[in-house]
């Protein structure tokens, strides 16, 4: 039932997002599905995501997988203190490690918080993630002041982004 | 903790569709070609992920800034406080996830709103209601964006300690 008033041009980021934050519908034709929710044309839509991923607003398109279920439960967040004239290009190096599923650089607060490199750590038990936090450490080098690894002990909220007021997506991660 | 049983496919297409699910007509279905089997066996093995819980969704991850503005926060939470503090951050529903960890700074949670000024706004008002301490962490810098990491098929799963001392910690701010 497309409106043929509604055309590629109404085909907006948000209303993309909003159709697609649920995660792709398991059929065979995911995307003609979306566009047909959309009124738009099946390649309005992958045209749309393609774009997206290569301006960098898509990180990637792909499944998301519960790391929990997998058996990795010990799922740190390491935070370090780097010399600021190293962190870009150790951060690189850290992101590049196969156990780091995300790493940022974040701000320090002073008085309050001096670690500004963030990397998220997954390992099937702590000892494992300690581990990896060491192998962090020994590439951080002479340029590390000081590191911590904080382990999630409950999980007390986790939805998926809101965007349109839709009910909030389950995401796993 | 209960571990899944993953079949061969399955675990193929973990390991493939983190990063590079086809943006194809009918994605399942290259997927399929490249693996050897039908689509249906690889749209089967999906539905089964997802009833496992292995897999949440497959869709698009978006990059922070993409959809509205969003920021990393931290409370240091009284431990008798905890739970009443919890369930106040909690009630905004621009909080999406919120974790406690095992540290001083023990509440961690993301706050995303349509713009940064919204944003502002609900940290200011969580740090008002609680008149806790308040960190705010934006993201700076990206590496290495939730690109999904290598699981290690071979490695057992292990139980882990609720309770362990924090074994990285070197200085604390």
């Amino acid at each position: 039932m497309t409106d043929p008033l509604r055309t590629e041009a109404v085909l907006t980021d948000q209303a993309l997002i909003a159709a697609t934050e649920g995660g792709l519908p398991l059929s065979p034709t995911p995307y003609a599905d979306i566009a047909a929710r959309l009124g738009v044309s099946e390649a309005a839509v992958t045209d749309r995501l393609r774009a997206m991923l290569a301006d960098g607003r898509i990180r990637r398109i792909g499944a998301v997988p519960n790391h929990y279920r997998l058996g990795y439960t010990a799922n740190g967040m390491t935070v370090w203190d780097v010399a600021d004239d190293r962190v870009m290009e150790l951060g690189a190096a850290v992101g590049q490690l196969p156990f780091v599923s995300h790493c940022y650089l974040r701000p320090r607060v002073p008085g309050l918080w001096s670690y500004t490199l963030f990397a998220m750590v997954h390992g099937r038990s702590r000892t494992e993630t300690d581990a990896h936090a060491a192998t962090i450490r020994a590439l951080l080098g002479d340029a590390l002041r000081g590191g911590e690894i904080l382990y999630s002990t409950r999980v007390l909220k986790k939805t998926g982004i809101r965007t349109a007021g839709r009910q909030p997506v389950k995401e796993t991660s | 903790m209960a571990t899944v049983d993953l079949s061969p496919l399955e675990k193929d297409l973990l390991d493939i569709t983190q990063r590079d699910f086809p943006l194809s007509p009918r994605p399942y279905a290259t997927l399929a070609r490249r693996l050897n089997v039908t689509e249906e066996a690889v749209l089967g093995a999906f539905r089964s992920l997802q009833t496992q819980g292995v897999v949440g969704r497959i869709g698009a991850v978006w990059a922070q800034g993409a959809v509205g503005s969003s920021c990393l926060a931290a409370l240091k939470v009284p431990s008798a406080r905890l739970e009443a503090v919890a369930a106040t951050v909690n009630a905004h529903p621009e909080v999406n996830h919120n974790y406690e960890r095992d540290h001083p700074w023990n509440l961690w949670f993301v706050v995303a709103a349509r713009d940064e000024p919204a944003r502002e706004a609900v940290l200011d008002a969580i740090a008002a209601e609680t008149g806790l301490p308040l960190l705010r962490l934006p993201m700076e810098q990206g590496h290495h964006l939730d690109l999904g990491f290598a699981i290690d098929w071979s490695a057992p799963a292990a139980p882990v300690p609720v309770t362990v001392p924090i074994p990285v910690k070197e200085k604390r701010p």
